[in-house]
């Protein structure tokens, strides 16, 4: 079998790492926090990292109207069929051979994985913005519009008495791993032709 | 040269305090600035924890308190054999049981010596275990959640005071009674006191894994007091020693009457040859009531059961078990040093320090050496058992306790100091004054074959002048030595509450990890608990209300309940949904005639409230849980006993 076409193979089966490690985490950390609290995002799931960390995330939440976070969300069953397709195309296009198509692929999981991020930034969004009437704290930014307690999408940010760290976990690494190999593939490929 | 380079140091250090623009206070003449650090030596940074926990008894605040040293801070009071209105100890429902004996509910009790449990003969951390005198018991303390679960009655016991000392694998915490009393009790007059009373010494037995206790046997000693006692360890592993006093048998003014013996003895036990004794169906059945409480971590709740029974042991029936040890004069404490040879019983009104051989004791005992016998137990030759003696170290020795460098350190009341003096040699090293009157003293593991040196704690019974005064009392004071060089070095006075009877103390590394923060939500198993505000619910049955009531950050569920009519006893349920560590609510009703409640994070409590007036009252939240802990509130109406008021509740219905 050509080279490209192993690294393509690995190329596919990296992204399952997902289904092992999280995807993304959340920590929220404030001076009666000495253990900050924070949320795993896995491919299929929300997880606490330590025990009760959701719970406590809620209780914190709903003084400013934020919605507790729900123990499902469509998302968990189409991002791992998702994977799961990916993947097989993955295996299919290797064992097939054709290096061009390995571009497709990564460019097919480039497209998804940002479509992905996009709708966990419409998630975040509505969850930080979307605030109960009734919440017992409103503040306002210094323009008079609604406060919202939106986490950010990558790196850390303060909101009110936390500071808010996202970043990527050990699912994220195997998926741009994956996606990285397969635009390897692509090019050790296409190295592999010209020479030919 | 030495010396003229230190007085020079210090005339720089004087002379630079004088001259210094910030006067930086007192600078200590006696040992000059640059080497004062004792502030330092005891300075815990803020956030920074201490290195070692302490233990200390409440006396009679029935309680223990847990201190941190070298900071001599407070943590907690833990609530054993007393009331305790600050988490309703001993007042909800769940831990009234704790608190019974076979005289009925007692709300207060004389906590004595605390022991930590071991293993191998080494401080394990895992339970406390502490002696009540006056109602005799014995209590058990789980250091994982610092919560008294277990309290067992000890039957023919009386003052309770050679008490509770761990074997060293915990196999057994003893229990030997100051008084003796008539066993079984009866009506008798008290001058018939000699040869008619007796004296219990109880083996409790802990069960290795849960640390359930059982009393194993008791052995019916002649009618002295039984003053201290320790386990023997390392070679002398399998023996007990009690010191007794009033070996006289007098019944009254004992002051002068108790005192007359030139020796009083130290009684040598040996348990695993009464153990073996008992397990081959040894000892008689005895009818005796005592109850044996024990609290389910699971449930919440205590569940009180009086036992019936406890089996005797006649020391007479089991040759070699006991000995007697001369020791002189009325010796109150008996202490065993790490390594198991050296038993030191101190006389209080003697001015030598006795030291017994264990080694010469089993000689003696091999070569039937005896000096005669008392009710059958054989008299050892005080000559053949004596190791040495310290010869005038101080008036009135009370207690010792040991480092891991071959060295004793003992406490005189009367002359209010500690000394410390080599075993073996016999010589005192070094004298310190503690400030006043001090009973116990403690080191670190020093009730253990690894005493954990560095520091060691004076606990005295008179304050007088050593803190800001607060009126004729005084809160008691116990003081911390360094004991890491030759000479001991004064670091700290720090007051402790109630009287600080005896400590134990440790690492702080063995208990801290294990702590729990929180009861699991799912493995809380009260009947009465609500998991969730749709759980919470009213329920009458006949004229008891049973309020299943659910508390998190900042309500309660339900907050407005109608329906409860003169006559009725309401019982609220209150589950704590918090699963945060440190996040308690807490539980008061208007005209309650019980105390607040103080529920953890997962813990369901019950108390229970007889309004007596019609009216609508308020049940609020005491312990400041939130930013909006002060709206934690609701109402309970009360109707007059024939309304008819229909059970209702219900919780933000009204909001629009």
């Amino acid at each position: 079998m050509k080279k490209q076409n192993i690294i393509m193979i690995i190329a596919a089966l990296l992204p399952l790492g997902l289904f092992l490690f999280p995807l993304w985490r959340i920590t929220l950390e404030a001076p009666q926090y000495p253990t900050p609290l924070a949320m795993n995002i896995h491919i299929n799931d929300f997880s606490d990292v330590h025990p009760h960390d959701i719970k406590n995330i809620n209780l914190m939440n709903h003084y400013v109207g934020m919605q507790y976070i729900p123990d499902a969300i469509p998302e968990f069953k189409i991002f791992p069929a998702g994977i799961l397709i990916t993947t097989v195309l993955g295996l299919l296009i290797a064992w097939k051979g054709n290096y061009k198509w390995f571009l497709g692929w990564f460019i097919l999981m480039v497209v998804l994985s940002l479509a992905g991020m996009y709708d966990f930034y419409l998630w975040e969004h509505d969850y930080g913005h979307n605030l109960d009437p009734k919440a017992i704290m409103k503040f306002t930014n210094p323009d008079g519009t609604q406060m919202g307690f939106q986490p950010p999408l990558f790196g850390s940010k303060d909101i009110l008495n936390f500071k808010a760290h996202s970043y990527p976990q050990f699912g994220a690494l195997f998926l741009g791993l994956g996606i990285a190999a397969g635009f390897v593939a692509y090019i050790v490929g296409k190295k592999n032709k010209s020479t030919a | 040269m030495k010396n003229i380079l230190k007085s020079t140091l210090a005339i720089v250090a004087v002379f630079a305090a004088f001259t210094s623009c910030n006067n930086s206070g007192k600078s200590n003449g006696k040992s000059g600035a640059l080497s004062s650090n004792i502030a330092e030596k005891v300075y815990v940074a803020p956030g920074e924890h201490d290195s070692h926990y302490a233990f200390i008894s409440g006396g009679y605040s029935g309680n223990l308190t847990v201190y941190g040293l070298p900071s001599g801070r407070m943590f907690k009071e833990i609530p054993v054999f007393s009331q305790f209105p600050t988490s309703g100890y001993g007042y909800s429902e769940e831990t009234k049981p704790m608190l019974n004996t076979s005289h009925g509910f007692i709300p207060w009790g004389d906590s004595h010596h605390p022991d930590i449990s071991q293993t191998n003969g080494e401080i394990d951390g895992r339970f406390i275990f502490i002696n009540e005198n006056n109602t005799p018991r014995i209590a058990k303390i789980d250091l994982k959640t610092f919560e008294t679960t277990e309290i067992i009655e000890v039957p023919n016991s009386a003052g309770n005071h050679s008490s509770s000392f761990v074997t060293e694998n915990t196999e057994y915490v003893v229990a030997g009674t100051r008084f003796s009393v008539p066993i079984p009790q009866r009506d008798m007059a008290i001058k018939d006191y000699k040869g008619n009373f007796q004296g219990a010494l109880s083996f409790i037995s802990v069960a290795p894994e849960t640390g359930n206790m059982d009393i194993k046997f008791q052995v019916l000693m002649p009618g002295f007091n039984y003053d201290l006692s320790h386990p023997g360890r390392g070679k002398s592993h399998g023996w007990f020693f009690f010191t007794t006093y009033n070996t006289e048998e007098a019944s009254t003014l004992l002051e002068v009457n108790a005192s007359q013996n030139d020796k009083d003895f130290i009684a040598a036990v040996n348990w695993k040859k009464i153990e073996e004794y008992v397990n081959n169906g040894g000892g008689t059945m005895m009818p005796a009531d005592y109850a044996h409480n024990v609290y389910d971590e699971h449930t919440h709740t205590a569940t009180s059961t009086m036992k019936k029974e406890v089996r005797v042991v006649n020391p007479s029936e089991v040759p070699g078990a006991v000995y007697f040890l001369p020791t002189p004069k009325s010796p109150h404490g008996c202490d065993v040093d790490p390594s198991g040879e050296y038993i030191v019983g101190n006389g209080k009104l003697s001015a030598n320090l006795t030291v017994h051989s264990f080694t010469k004791m089993l000689a003696a005992i091999e070569g039937k050496k005896f000096d005669g016998e008392a009710y059958g137990i054989p008299i050892l030759k005080f000559e053949d058992v004596l190791a040495g003696s310290v010869e005038q170290p101080g008036l009135g020795p009370l207690h010792t306790e040991f480092d891991a460098e071959g060295n004793a350190y003992t406490t005189f009341f009367i002359s209010s100091e500690v000394v410390k003096w080599k075993l073996g040699t016999w010589e005192v090293i070094d004298r310190k004054p503690t400030y006043y009157s001090v009973g116990h003293l403690t080191i670190p593991g020093g009730n253990s074959r690894k005493p954990q040196g560095k520091y060691m704690f004076a606990m005295n019974k008179i304050t007088k002048d050593r803190y800001l005064p607060t009126g004729p009392e005084m809160e008691h004071s116990a003081q911390l030595y360094d004991i890491s060089g030759d000479k001991m070095e004064l670091l700290l006075d720090f007051p402790t509450h109630g009287e600080p009877h005896y400590a134990a103390a440790m690492e702080a590394d063995l208990v801290k990890e294990r702590s729990q923060k929180i009861y699991n939500l799912e493995d809380n198993k009260h009947p009465y608990a609500a998991f969730s505000d749709a759980d919470a619910k009213v329920v009458r049955k006949g004229n008891e209300v049973h309020i299943y009531m659910t508390t998190i950050r900042s309500h309660f569920t339900p907050d407005n309940i109608e329906g409860v009519k003169l006559g009725d006893k309401v019982y609220f349920h209150v589950t704590n949904l918090e699963q945060d560590f440190d996040v308690p609510h807490g539980f008061a009703v208007l005209g309650q005639n019980t105390s607040e409640l103080l529920i953890m994070p997962g813990q369901t409590k019950t108390s229970v409230w007889e309004p007596t007036k019609v009216g609508v009252w308020p049940f609020y939240c005491t312990d400041f849980c939130s930013a909006l802990h002060q709206e934690m509130q609701g109402y309970i109406r009360v109707s007059p006993a024939n309304s008819n008021t229909p059970l209702k509740w219900s919780m933000g219905e009204d909001i629009e």
